[in-house]
């Protein structure tokens, strides 16, 4: 064992010092970011609003999907400018919990999905159209 | 007066009291005779105010750890109590014979029985393990949020005192212990049963994941210098996928649980059986929390089970590197087989053949970590001390649970011996098998640091050998009756060939009856003779991790200098190099101060889970307003740490070295 400068818990700036040295930990965005960030987010917003006010896309399956489409993008924007997510923040610990998360989301719906459409498929087909064919 | 009293009383009335059960009666008698004693004496000796500020406000993760398996223990006698009568009860109740369990009764035994071992003994046992273990292992002072520890065991208590209180005011759900709707929905069961289950899960569900990320954030941010993700011990590798799983489902439960109220208090539909509500998706849902649920509850214990196979063989783990990968594994993997809980719900063959090869999967990572302790073993110094004797009872049982399961996992099997007592054969196989057994091991093995001195041997013995073959006299005719068809939860039996199976099954209850008192004795006598147990070394098994390598037990601080890890087995590593602690170069030690507010949180939070239960809408209201307020508050306490003088640990310090030297 040899001699190390103590540390208190919940300190975590003296923490992060032994661990985390080569880490940014902090990750605090500058004014250009934010401003970025806002701007993608208005124009990412101002974007669905105008096709179903203007109803330039025709059918509404379409807006649908470009909606959310521009949802997703409107994470990536919000996590990168607003949540300071880079693959170097906390030694790499905070790119990897999101990983994980989106794939247990994924996970999660697709196989419920996948599970609850599913339901039907052993009955006798007279009694699936008396169901209405739904779940 | 009849709306002042609804207005103040909601719908509890003298009626909600169970009078009109003898057994009830019986055991609130027994329970508040027992009770008034205990309070009586801590009253009589003073010890009010020593519980307040050392334990019960304490932010120590060592203190809190042992309240958490204190905790878990207790649970263990009322959910052991639950199972004992039902074993009796199958037992008597053929042909004209009803049993003496009614089965208004009898349902609630059965679903109490598994939301206790499940919610209120096995995770707080793992819960209370990872607590006091991964500190230590690590070289930490404490968890990285001491306080939110004490609130999250808090808020696990409060569970655990709205679960018992069902048992006297009210009663609890009847439903099994995941609450199946239709039948948990207010149309089936509009008494206050499920509304007790809902909220007492809910309450230490709270506990359970800030506890998770409490855990999580200590692995990974409070690691000893020196100590990189391989050089973890695996205890702490397994806690820490336990804990990741703990923090992505138990979110899933808490909104399942949620949707589920909506439809019990606002009249909302999600999963009744008209208006578009669907039962299949609470189902659905339920098990996306459930089946991590069950690879939470072992995966710590696998942790357990290498560190006690390493320090008892005597050498290193084999294939460290593998069991990291295998137990991250199955931390994914237990993502993806959920369905096989619900095979005969009615999806089609792709579905349940995807989930049936996923469950099958699943149990190769689980192979590699049985090859790996065992091969640990292979040309070791194997010392049976009871640690290890429970891990080879594990290592023998899990594997025959093991392989049940994956006979369960194959769909068309599972067509037939789908919710048979095949199924609770399987299941308390590798719960009572792994989890348990892995508890006694982890108890035995940890005991003498917690506490300074070693558990009896003998009555270690008695405990093992009653618990091992007690679990197989108790759970072998359940798998023939479960072969043979016979489904579970029945309260009463026609064919009078089945008796004698029953019969044998309780004579096994019995047995582990017997099991769970030696292991009281075991403790009662281990603390009575403590001095002839007594070991000053701090490392009484010749240890490998950084828990042996400071005092039994150990200082407040845990380690008077942060250790520098170069090696796998830290401490093997520095007894090898036959390194020196340091003697001078003390400093004043910065430490968290005890805080009362999570007590008062976990206190109003369990007065608003009653509220809500009882319709008391004035507690509710007034108990979550609180919760906001004095969480609040907290945030104004700057008053928070303190140092330890350092004359104190020189003095600490030095005692330690001198027992050392009179040890050695």
């Amino acid at each position: 064992m040899s001699a190390h400068h103590p540390h208190g818990h919940g300190d975590h700036a003296n923490l992060d010092h032994d661990l985390h040295s080569h880490g940014d930990t902090h990750g605090h965005g500058s004014l250009k970011g934010y401003m970025i960030g806002f701007v993608l987010s208005v124009i990412l917003t101002a974007i669905p609003f105008w096709a179903v006010m203007t109803g330039a896309l025709g059918d509404t399956q379409t807006t649908a999907l470009v909606i959310m489409g521009l949802a997703f993008v409107q994470i990536v924007v919000h996590m990168i400018y607003f949540l300071h997510m880079n693959t170097k923040s906390e030694g790499g610990w905070t790119m990897m919990a999101l990983v994980f998360t989106a794939v247990l989301v994924l996970i999660t719906l697709s196989g419920s999905i996948w599970v609850m459409y599913h339901m039907n498929t052993n009955m006798m087909p007279d009694m699936a159209a008396q169901m209405g064919g739904g779940m | 007066m009849d709306n002042i009293i609804k207005t103040i009383f909601g719908r509890l009335s003298i009626e909600s009291l169970p009078i009109h059960e003898p057994i009830v009666v019986g055991t609130f008698l027994g329970v508040a005779v027992g009770g008034i004693a205990v309070l009586a004496l801590i009253t009589k000796f003073k010890l009010w105010g020593y519980l307040w500020k050392e334990w019960f406000t304490t932010v120590d993760h060592k203190r809190i750890g042992i309240m958490y398996m204190i905790l878990g223990i207790v649970m263990l006698l009322r959910g052991f109590a639950d199972a004992l009568m039902m074993r009796g009860q199958q037992a008597i109740a053929f042909g004209d014979n009803q049993g003496f369990l009614n089965s208004h009764h009898y349902d609630q035994v059965f679903t109490a029985h598994g939301v206790i071992m499940i919610f209120f003994v096995a995770m707080p046992i793992i819960t209370g393990l990872m607590n006091y273990v991964v500190p230590l292992q690590i070289g930490a002072r404490d968890v990285s949020f001491p306080y939110l520890n004490n609130l999250s065991f808090w808020m696990t208590a409060g569970g655990v005192v709205l679960v018992m209180a069902s048992l006297f005011i009210g009663e609890f759900a009847r439903t099994g212990w995941l609450a199946f709707p239709p039948l948990s929905e207010l149309d089936f069961s509009p008494d206050v049963g499920v509304d007790y289950y809902i909220w007492a899960l809910q309450v230490a569900g709270v506990g359970t994941t800030l506890s998770g990320i409490n855990l999580i954030a200590t692995i990974i941010k409070m690691r000893a210098p020196g100590m990189t993700m391989m050089k973890l011990p695996v205890f702490c590798w397994t806690s820490l996928c336990a804990n990741v799983l703990i923090v992505a489902s138990f979110p899933v439960l808490t909104a399942t649980l949620v949707l589920l109220s909506l439809d019990r208090y606002v009249g909302t539909n999600f999963f009744t059986n008209n208006l578009g509500g669907n039962p299949m998706m609470y189902v659905n849902l339920i098990w996306i929390w459930g089946h991590p649920e069950v690879y939470i509850l072992i995966l710590p214990l696998f942790g357990v089970f290498s560190e006690v196979t390493s320090t008892f063989s005597g050498k290193r783990l084999f294939g460290y590197t593998s069991m990291v990968y295998a137990t991250i594994v199955i931390t994914i993997l237990s993502y993806l087989v959920w369905l096989h809980h619900f095979f005969t719900m009615g999806s089609g063959a792709s579905v349940n053949s995807f989930f049936g090869i996923t469950t099958m999967v699943i149990s190769i990572p689980t192979g590699a970590k049985i090859f790996n302790w065992l091969f640990t073993m292979y040309k070791g110094r194997i010392r049976f001390e009871l640690p290890m004797m429970w891990t080879i009872a594990f290592m023998l049982t899990f594997t025959i649970g093991g392989m049940t399961g994956v006979l369960l996992a194959v769909p068309p099997a599972d067509f037939v011996l789908h919710n048979s007592l095949f199924l609770i054969a399987h299941f308390h196989n590798v719960i009572i098998g792994g989890v348990l057994f892995g508890a006694f091991a982890a108890i035995n093995y940890w005991w003498p640091k917690a506490f300074g001195f070693k558990l009896n041997q003998f009555w270690g013995k008695v405990s093992f050998w009653l618990w091992v073959v007690g679990f197989w006299v108790a759970f072998t005719p359940l798998y023939v009756m479960g072969l043979m068809g016979v489904t579970r939860r029945l309260h009463h039996f026609d064919d009078p060939s089945l008796q004698i199976w029953f019969v044998i099954a309780a004579f096994g209850a019995l047995m582990i009856a017997g099991g769970i008192g030696a292991f009281l004795v075991q403790i009662g006598v281990s603390i009575w003779k403590k001095e002839e147990l007594r070991d000053v070394t701090g490392d009484p098994w010749n240890g490998r991790t950084l828990e042996w390598a400071t005092s039994s037990p150990p200082p407040d601080y845990n380690f008077a200098f942060t250790p520098v890890i170069h090696e796998l087995d830290a401490w093997y590593d520095m007894k090898d190099k036959k390194a020196q602690a340091p003697t001078e170069g003390y400093r004043a030690i910065h430490m968290p101060k005890n805080t009362g507010t999570g007590v008062i949180i976990a206190g109003l939070s369990t007065a608003f889970g009653f509220g809500m239960i009882w319709y008391m809408w004035w507690l509710a209201a007034i108990a979550l307003i609180g919760v906001v307020v004095v969480a609040i508050w907290h945030t104004f306490n700057y008053d928070r740490d303190f140092y330890i003088p350092v004359e104190e640990v020189v003095a600490t310090e030095s005692e330690r070295r001198r027992l050392l030297g009179q040890g050695a």
